[in-house]
């Protein structure tokens, strides 16, 4: 049998030609299927455009949020328009101040509520759930029983009672919405740690000698991380929304702080008069924001979850 | 059974009383009594006003009269605020209607909702379903507050089909924008619950066993696929039932219902601690209560739970 001798060459040369197959990393995995999902691409593109909105609105704002436009004062339904000539590019509220740096401020409020709520929530709720979850026994049952007891609580009546005994402050919202958002997350960070406390690596760290808590620390936390980062991008919504609940009724942030809830109930409270701007702005831009999270939650759990391969 | 519901009930009892005594203390904790105002009473006037009320003993006997008052006579105490009424008269005025907008805004979700995600998965990737999963998506970022003015704004000033608040004894039209605005949130996750459970059950090897058997499609979805379904629903129904009627708490203020959420902020807004104490000890039992049905229920059904 002939063999074409010049097309082996051929054959050989372009094998080697061609690249070594890399490998891919998780991470790279679940990057290259996030990035595939649109909705969630979208939504982290609109997320990152509100976060420039909260932190460089103020450089174009030509009115700062406490100034008081009196050349439009009483006459805001006529005059207060969202208009680009007079600077009030969202309009003005009832009191003659600036929309558009009212909304700037309140979006840093929200968003700041949101991710500090969802932060305590998360590193309380992750060290409380592994801490059961390791400890196993007697103590997991009487810390999961804590939970059960706090999760009973009608939290938002008694957040308002917290709120109106304590006086109203940022602070104290942080306070109130800390002490109960870390719940759900010590749940699912204990189950999660559970299924890894029996892994060898875990028994391999006992077998030498490393005390529990660094065994916590260090090999049972790292392990949580997915779920944790999935968990806390539903999170910061969800801290929005209280946040929001408890400012519409006005016992939340006080003036001249406000935030997305305040603004939505200021401006539900004068859509009669035809201000209709004061109510629309803000409830865009919380729309928006709450949106994003959902969908980018929802894209990162479809990527991290290795089920769905 | 009949130890896990003892089980339940024993948690639930001591839960009940921490959440009485943390709202206790709470309230004593607050700086100013409820009897300060701008113009200090005489040290003999307020001394006897707190006897009146039972606030100069000492502080574990107050909780044990509060708690011993609720357990025998089911009485709150006395409003701080409002001198010829006690909590108990404004929870019996306000809570009827409370309870109206839970029960209405709950059959809502549950029959409008169920019906949405049963259809959306029997007809799977068709417009319907593509409706029922934007619905969904759409209600879970529009929450009651949200709701409530874009409602007001379409039916009441740009139409003006509706009134825009008020109870006017529960005459029909004043309970439309209300109940909508309390249930859409809640139907759109019944409908993404029952939607996905359906479709997960659908796909079971049971259903296509009754399938190959050729027995009828409604007796398939209806006999066979329905109860499985609806089971995760279940769980969520509880939980959602309670806070139909916290979450009233934004329906009762913007659309001034005189439901007992209206009370509940403004005496937080009164600070009449003695109101905000009775309506959150209320919620809490209620709970305490619907979350221990719903677990013995679900343990019930469901025959897969071992208790």
């Amino acid at each position: 049998m002939m063999v074409d001798v010049q097309k082996m060459e051929q054959l050989a040369d372009n094998l080697a030609a061609q690249e070594e197959v890399v490998g891919r990393s998780l991470f790279a995995d679940a990057r290259r299927r996030f990035f595939k999902n649109k909705a969630a691409v979208v939504s982290l593109i609109l997320l990152c455009g509100v976060f420039l909105f909260s932190t460089f609105g103020h450089m174009i704002a030509v009115w700062s949020n406490e100034e008081i436009d009196w050349g439009i004062l009483g006459q805001i339904a006529e005059l207060g328009a969202p208009s680009i000539e007079n600077g009030h590019y969202f309009g003005a509220d009832e009191l003659g101040r600036d929309l558009f740096a009212r909304v700037v401020q309140g979006t840093q409020i929200s968003l700041m509520v949101g991710i500090i709520g969802a932060l305590i929530a998360v590193v309380v709720g992750t060290l409380y759930g592994a801490i059961a979850g390791y400890s196993g026994g007697k103590v997991d049952n009487v810390m999961m029983r804590i939970v059960d007891i706090l999760q009973s609580i009608p939290y938002m009546f008694v957040l308002i009672l917290l709120l109106v005994v304590f006086g109203r402050s940022i602070f104290m919202l942080f306070v109130g919405i800390g002490l109960i958002s870390w719940l759900d997350m010590s749940r699912i960070a204990r189950g999660q740690t559970l299924t890894l406390k029996n892994k060898e690596f875990v028994e391999a760290a006992i077998a030498t000698g490393v005390k529990p808590i660094t065994i916590i620390l260090r090999h049972i936390v790292p392990n949580l991380l997915g779920v944790v980062v999935v968990y806390s991008t539903l999170l910061v919504p969800q801290m929005i929304l209280t946040e929001s609940f408890i400012s519409f009724l006005g016992l939340g942030v006080q003036e001249p702080n406000t935030s997305w809830g305040a603004m939505i109930a200021e401006g539900a409270g004068t859509m009669q008069y035809g201000t209709l701007w004061q109510l629309a702005f803000p409830m865009f831009f919380f729309i928006i924001t709450l949106f994003s999270f959902f969908f980018i939650g929802d894209g990162l759990r479809d990527a991290l979850d290795p089920k769905d391969r | 059974m009949l130890s896990y519901i003892l089980r339940r009930v024993a948690i639930a009892i001591p839960t009940l009383l921490l959440l009485i005594i943390i709202s206790f203390l709470l309230m004593h904790a607050a700086p100013g009594g409820p009897f300060t105002s701008e113009r200090p009473l005489p040290p003999a006037v307020l001394a006897n006003i707190e006897a009146k009320y039972g606030l100069n003993s000492p502080i574990y006997v107050q909780i044990i009269n509060y708690i011993g008052g609720i357990i025998t006579e089911f009485d709150f105490g006395p409003s701080f605020k409002y001198k010829d009424r006690s909590v108990n008269d404004i929870i019996a005025h306000g809570f009827p209607v409370t309870l109206t907008y839970g029960f209405l805004s709950f059959a809502v979700a549950v029959i409008v909702g169920g019906a949405l995600g049963i259809a959306a998965a029997l007809k799977q990737n068709s417009w319907l379903d593509y409706f029922a999963v934007g619905v969904s998506i759409g209600a879970q970022v529009l929450p009651n507050f949200v709701m409530a003015p874009i409602l007001v704004l379409v039916f009441t000033l740009w139409l003006g089909w509706l009134p825009g608040g008020g109870w006017n004894d529960g005459q029909w039209n004043h309970l439309i924008l209300p109940v909508i605005a309390l249930s859409t949130s809640y139907m759109a996750s019944v409908a993404r619950l029952t939607r996905s459970s359906m479709l997960e059950v659908l796909h079971t090897n049971f259903i296509r066993t009754a399938m190959a058997k050729g027995l009828p499609y409604k007796v398939i979805i209806f006999k066979h696929a329905l109860k499985p379904a609806l089971l995760p629903v279940m769980s969520y129904l509880g939980p959602a039932f309670v806070s139909m009627i916290t979450g009233s708490v934004i329906i009762d203020m913007y659309f001034s219902t005189g439901g007992i959420g209206q009370f509940y902020v403004n005496s937080a807004l009164n600070r009449d601690y003695a109101v905000m104490m009775g309506i959150t000890i209320l919620i809490g039992g209620l709970t305490i209560l619907f979350n221990l049905i719903v677990d013995i229920l679900y343990a019930w059904v469901d025959p897969k739970i071992r208790y």
